[in-house]
């Protein structure tokens, strides 16, 4: 291949282009983490032989092997087939999208290939029963589906549209532009004031402005920088990140070649959570192919600027998302956070100042530079300007990856995206942010969200989970499971978060088995009071969260477990219920309260609970005047 | 040769990163990768050629969940316990497989070296939750039924091979 | 560095180069409360009890803030003393609080902190698995089930030592401190310099404790003790007594000694004048043959034991003169013999040292003659002062009285032995042709003294350049040997002390901050300038003694082959 320059990936782009102007026929699968566990690569497979065995041409993927050839329209009945990032949609997969008519097959199976080729490929006919259906209205096109519908996908945009794996298919969409921008047209300095302007504010917690992180960089001493992209999502329920970077991981690159730009650096890491294998693959298949087109590596398309990728993968520690545990872990150490100052900034990896951001604001990185700050600005609200995506899961009917203005309110999401909540019943409350977020409630469905609103509560966007509970939730069983991820991982470096989660969980564990006192409570208060305010870092500091913002909230339900010793709520995770025989006088009224029929036994004499029928539902319990109902 | 670990190919992966301190946690990840464990023997090699302490190594291995010093099974099961797949009662599955393996206080292995069973934080596959793996591929959508069912398959296929 | 003023609890305090406001704050006479801190180490931040709070109410640790002109914080506010009290009641839930028999008992830490800030109640209890105790090593013992995870001896093992041998295990509640594997510590490669124990604020890890052999040997009619005391004791144990640091109290360590029931009392500067001559003499000899070179020193027995484990190439570099603690006890033994078949006793041999490895070097089988050591018993100051205690004589208020002839006698060269240069130093005073005067004044100002942690000399003996390494803290010798490795540098002689500041920062030594360890050396010098004789060769005893031995007996007695087969 030439050397790679400006005009020539140009022409690369515009014939990628034009290439991609002559599919007209396109079965697109999802290929994000949750599809293929369904089965999407075996479809995948699938279509491509049957449709080949059918005689139609079929092509994979846009890449001109000529380079000095033109594209030319393939004649006859050509069907592209791709393997799309996540289309976020996860609860309804394997998906199947059909273009040009936009038409969405939802839960696919092998069996319905046939059906789909048959039909909608050679016919153009619609397959009813694959369409996705909400209160009795079948959707066929994707876009019209409110799941989608209601979203602002800019960040995702191309996540479930693109073949991840193709840098021409990103190439056509307008990918690189905003690089070469950066590069040909633009200086470190007006890069880093573009990004300021634009507003554009961390992604993966605190909410800190990029542009002044970059800009911070910037002016320091000349020498070795660093750019670290941080992709250790590791919030249970988050898989925004994720999605991106197996989705779009040419976004990412292209960020952070910008921030490079910059700041001045010509190395950097990214570091990806162990547990998403898909996505390391991911990347490190696009930085070759960047690598390739010298888009990355020594004298980037013959320019002085040279930047070189390395992919981390993590190994399986949540505290490795604090930024400093990060490059501790890139250094091949145990990943504990150091005190801070000096910030990363000014000493981040192998002490050299460093940009670190997450997934998530990189990829916004190049849509801010190309269509400009203005235009990211008018996106969102005033203090909290762009787009958020949030990985919606819990008690709701859609589960999935939405992207929404910030500013979007929690009804907006959890009700016309997310459907409401499944089985009918009642919203509850929302946690926020993961174990270092807080939960909101009823109140706060139409609060704008967005960073400061967030703050102001106590809680936080955090990485952008958003776990939905309904009515039947325990909330002191939430803030248990919250404490107890926390403190499994907590690094063990300072002595509040080591020693005090361990201790808060006990006293929950302790309310949620009902062997709590109201001494209990305090203590709760005062080691949250202590570990929040002297904890080393972020995740000591907002390990408290979910307590503190459940006691504030839902106290009752700790009353419940300490006062009643019975909690409406948690029955699922009470020990088995039993009867007695000493204390049990044989009255039979608990027999008569059972709902499962599970209480047998004589009047005067000793009754028996069958658990196995019995759904401790606590009935017999809350009725026993001699107190024989024991929970074992 | 110790433990059907080879020491020559564990030499081969540290010179692979060219013998630099900061690629130790990759260098076990891949030799991980190869054995499915650490032995005691691979950790010292590692220090020797890195030119590190070994408290250092098993500092460091210690530290990430991942690291494994301790041989595993053949397949691996891993029941994820993220929020999305506790709330939809991943607890259960994994008491159930327990129960199944005959697994007692912190054993992991089943005594027949079949299967070792974790759980693992959340694997983003939440959409399809309870979510089970076995030797990382998913299984979505899982009950204690459907996962004693699928441990049964796994030991069928197994002694059909052997 | 900054320079500037900032107000602590309202109070304006200038600064002027402080790593951290922390410093700032003891330096205005406030005493904040810090387990994880080391002024010698880098900054952990683990312990959170050096909270303070700003204006704005914010609260961080001092010991990572940076001193700012104009910065207001607060010590004592009431927030702050709740969350103190908190980690303390944390600290001590995980705790092994058997207070009262610990090793550790009245000089620990954690014990101090939970007093002064009166935590009265732990309302947790202890979850933590079971640990067990590790008593493998000759030199310190450590109790997992004390330890409070501050660090300190993981940073001075990697930082200051440079052997990693116990690190981090596990994370979280899990965390502990262990060598690798969680194996004991005989089974590493643990050099007994015992600087894990010195910082120890708990009694996670203490210098292994020999006490008990000391009173039996002692009320033991049938034995004869004879106790050698090193350079360094003198100046460092009457801190213990609130004598200042570098104060000389050899004199009323004697009478003590003889009070609690020691027959005998010498002073190892005798041995070092020994070593002076050995080495001196080597040193001559292989400038003479032409190596090998560089020449290390050999009287710091975790610095050998060290070459043994991880650099067994540089064996056949090290002088091949035992420590002057072992040369004094092998003349000693000799002597003695004839003495105790005479009057049927047996002659029990102590060393007080201010090192834990010389428990190990005590114990080496090279040491071991006819199935006897030559030391038999290794006493840290720390532990002669627990011993001074138990016998309630108040150290300060004694009568002097100076160590015996012929073995109580030693030069000044081999009082200095007791600090980094020292060594050196006296190698160079018995090498110099030159014998005047003028010679030791230029030495007192060459590289040869002072405190910085990798020292270079080139000094003329006769007409060759003589260039010469001085290095205290283990890690410093390791990168020196890089750099020699590398061929960066090129050095004839070189000393290493494992420990900070030379002996006088051993670990047996009662707990002691750079400024006291300085104060030690300092107090070596001056005993160096009061000294009747400077040099090795000018101690009457040794020399007559010198020219009394066969050559075969002279290396019998004075020499050792530390290089394996």
């Amino acid at each position: 291949m030439p050397e790679m320059n400006r005009e020539r990936l140009e022409v690369r782009r515009v014939k990628a282009k034009r290439a991609l102007s002559y599919q007209k026929r396109q079965i697109l699968l999802c290929a994000g983490t949750g599809c293929i566990a369904g089965g999407a690569l075996k479809l995948y497979d699938y279509f491509q032989e049957e449709c080949a065995r059918r005689g139609l041409d079929v092509y994979v993927g846009l890449t001109q092997e000529n380079e000095t050839e033109d594209v030319t329209e393939p004649k006859g009945d050509g069907v592209y087939l791709k393997r799309s990032g996540c289309h976020g949609f996860c609860e309804m997969g394997p998906l199947v999208q059909i273009e040009p008519e936009g038409i969405l097959y939802t839960h696919v199976q092998l069996e319905d290939c046939d059906e789909i080729i048959e039909k909608t490929i050679l016919k153009g006919e619609v397959v009813e029963r694959l369409l996705y259906e909400l209160d009795g209205v079948r959707y066929t096109k994707h876009s019209d589906i409110p799941f989608y519908h209601r979203q602002h996908r800019i960040v995702l945009e191309n996540c479930g549209t693109i073949d991840a794996e193709d840098i021409d298919e990103y190439l056509a969409k307008d990918g690189y532009v905003a690089f070469e921008k950066a590069l040909f047209e633009m200086t470190d300095e007006t890069i880093c004031k573009e990004i300021l302007d634009s507003g554009l504010r961390g992604r993966g917690g605190g909410g800190f402005p990029a542009g002044r992180k970059w800009d911070s960089v910037r002016k320091q001493p000349k020498g070795k920088k660093y750019v670290v992209c941080n992709g250790d999502e590791g919030d249970p329920g988050a898989f925004m990140d994720r999605s991106i970077m197996e989705g779009n991981p040419h976004s990412i690159i292209e960020g952070m070649l910008i921030a490079a730009l910059g700041a001045g650096s010509d190395e950097g890491y990214i570091y990806v959570r162990a547990e998403y294998p898909l996505a390391v693959a991911r990347l490190k298949t696009a930085i070759a192919k960047a690598e390739e087109m010298n888009l990355l590596g020594d004298h980037i398309l013959g320019t002085d600027f040279s930047f070189h990728l390395n992919v981390n993968r993590g190994a399986g520690a949540f505290v490795c998302g604090e930024g400093s545990a990060l490059t501790a872990s890139i250094e091949g150490n145990r990943g504990m956070p150091r005190v801070k100052p000096p910030r990363t900034v000014e000493q981040g990896l192998w002490a050299r100042p460093t940009v670190l951001n997450n997934v998530e604001t990189f990829s916004a990185v190049p849509l801010i530079i190309r269509k400009g700050s203005a235009w990211f600005k008018s996106i969102g609200t005033e203090s909290s300007p762009g787009t958020k995506a949030f990985a919606l899961t819990g008690n709701v009917v859609n589960t999935g990856l939405i992207e929404v203005p910030m500013g979007a309110t929690l009804r907006e999401i959890i009700f016309d995206i997310g459907g409401g909540i499944k089985d009918g019943k009642k919203f509850k409350a929302v946690q926020i942010g993961g174990p270092s977020g807080g939960c909101l409630t009823e109140e706060h469905l139409d609060m704008p969200l967005d960073f400061d609103s967030l703050k102001k509560l106590g809680a936080m966007i955090g990485s952008g989970g958003l776990v939905v509970m309904d009515e039947d939730t325990c909330m002191v069983e939430v803030a248990r499971f919250f404490m107890n991820f926390t403190q499994n991982e907590s690094c063990g470096k300072c002595v509040p978060c080591r020693e005090g989660t361990r201790r808060m969980l006990e006293i929950l564990t302790r309310i949620v088995n009902n062997e709590g006192s109201l001494e209990d409570l305090d203590l709760l208060e005062e080691l949250s009071a202590t570990i929040s305010e002297t904890a080393l870092c972020g995740l000591g500091q907002s390990a408290c969260k979910p307590v503190q913002s459940t006691l504030k909230y839902f106290r009752d339900e700790y009353l419940a477990h300490v006062v009643d010793k019975h909690c409406p709520h948690c029955n699922g995770r009470k020990k088995v219920l039993q009867i007695d025989p000493e204390l049990c006088k044989g009255c039979g009224k608990c027999m008569k309260q059972c709902p499962m029929e599970a209480i047998t036994g004589q009047i005067r004499m000793p009754h028996v609970i069958d658990t196995e029928k019995c759904i401790k539902c606590g009935a017999c319990w809350g009725c026993c005047p001699f107190g024989a109902i024991r929970e074992e | 040769m110790s433990n059907g670990i080879s020491m020559e190919r564990v030499e081969e992966i540290i010179d692979g990163y060219g013998c630099q301190v900061h690629h130790l946690i990759a260098i076990m990840q891949d030799i991980q990768a190869e054995y499915k464990y650490l032995s005691p023997a691979v950790l010292e090699r590692i220090a020797q050629k890195l030119g590190i302490g070994v408290a250092k190594v098993y500092s460091v291995a210690t530290f990430y969940e991942n690291f494994s010093l301790e041989a595993k099974g053949k397949y691996i099961i891993k029941v994820c316990d993220g929020t999305a797949c506790h709330v939809r009662k991943s607890q259960p599955i994994y008491n159930a497989i327990r129960e199944y393996l005959e697994l007692e206080g912190k054993q992991k292995t089943s005594a027949d070296g079949l299967f070792t069973l974790e759980t693992v934080a959340c694997l983003g596959a939440c959409g399809l939750a309870p979510v089970v793996t076995v030797n990382d591929q998913v299984h979505s959508k899982m009950s204690p039924e459907l996962a004693i069912d699928l441990l049964e398959s796994l030991r069928k296929e197994d002694a059909a091979n052997a | 560095m900054a320079k500037g003023i900032m107000y602590i609890d309202g109070q304006r305090v200038p600064f002027d180069g402080e790593p951290n406001v922390l410093s700032v704050i003891r330096k205005a006479g406030i005493e904040m409360p810090t387990f994880c801190y080391y002024s010698d180490l880098s900054v952990y931040g683990a312990c959170r009890m050096c909270v303070v709070e700003d204006e704005r109410g914010k609260i961080e640790t001092s010991c990572s803030m940076q001193p700012r002109d104009g910065l207001k914080i607060r010590t004592n506010t009431a927030r702050l003393l709740k969350h103190r009290r908190m980690i303390l009641e944390l600290m001590l839930a995980s705790h092994n609080c058997s207070c009262t028999t610990c090793e550790k008992s009245g000089d620990c830490h954690l014990q101090e902190l939970a007093m002064r800030f009166g935590v009265r109640k732990v309302r947790f209890g202890d979850s933590r698995e079971e640990t067990t105790m590790d008593d493998s090593s000759p030199a310190i013992v450590r109790d997992p089930s004390k330890c409070i995870l501050c660090g300190d001896c993981v940073r001075v093992c990697g930082e200051g030592i440079g052997m990693n041998i116990i690190d981090f295990v596990n994370r979280g509640y899990n965390m502990r401190v262990a060598p690798a594997f969680e194996r004991t510590l005989s089974e590493t490669h643990c050099i007994s310099c015992g600087q894990c124990s010195a910082v120890c604020p708990t009694g996670a890890i203490t210098v292994y404790n020999e006490i008990g052999r000391a009173w039996r040997a002692i009320h033991n009619p049938n034995k004869r003790v004879v106790v050698q005391i090193a350079p360094a004791v003198r100046v460092a144990i009457g801190e213990a007594f609130g004598l200042p640091a570098g104060q000389n109290a050899l004199d009323q360590l004697v009478t003590a000694l003889k009070l609690m029931g020691v027959d005998e009392v010498y002073d190892t500067t005798f041995g070092a004048d020994f070593t002076t001559i050995e080495e001196g003499t080597e040193f001559l000899q292989r400038l003479e043959r032409g190596g090998p070179f560089p020449m290390f020193t050999s009287c710091c027995p975790a610095w050998v034991k060290y070459l043994e484990h991880e650099n067994p190439k540089y064996l056949k570099h090290i002088s091949t003169c035992k420590s002057p603690m072992q040369m004094f006890a092998a003349i000693l033994r000799d002597r003695y013999a004839e003495k105790d078949r005479e009057d049927g006793r047996t002659t029990f041999h102590i060393a007080i040292m201010p090192c834990t490895a010389k428990k190990m070097e005590a114990a080496r089988p090279e040491f071991v003659r006819d199935g006897r050591r030559d030391v038999d018993l290794v006493l840290t100051t720390q532990e002669v002062v627990n011993m001074i205690k138990e016998s309630g004589i108040q150290l300060p208020q004694i009568e002097l009285e100076s160590p015996e002839l012929p073995f109580g006698l030693g030069s000044g060269a081999g009082v200095i032995y007791g600090t980094t240069g020292g060594v050196a130093e006296a190698v160079v005073r018995f090498c110099l042709p030159d014998k005047s005067k003028n010679v030791l004044r230029e030495l007192k100002y060459s590289p040869l003294r002072g405190n910085k942690a990798i020292r270079v000399a080139v000094i003329k003996v006769g007409d060759r350049d003589v260039h010469m390494a001085i290095v205290h803290g283990l890690a410093n010798a390791q990168k020196l040997l890089k750099e020699i490795e590398a061929g960066n540098a090129y050095f004839d002689l070189v000393e290493v002390m494992t420990c900070q500041g030379g002996c006088v920062g051993g670990a047996g030594q009662p707990h002691g901050m750079k400024q006291d360890k300085a104060d030690r050396a300092e107090g070596l010098y001056n005993l160096d300038r009061m000294a009747p004789f400077k040099r090795a060769e000018r101690n009457p005893v040794v020399s007559t003694f010198l020219q009394n031995l066969d050559a075969e007996k002279r290396h019998e007695l004075l020499h050792v082959d530390y290089v394996k087969e």
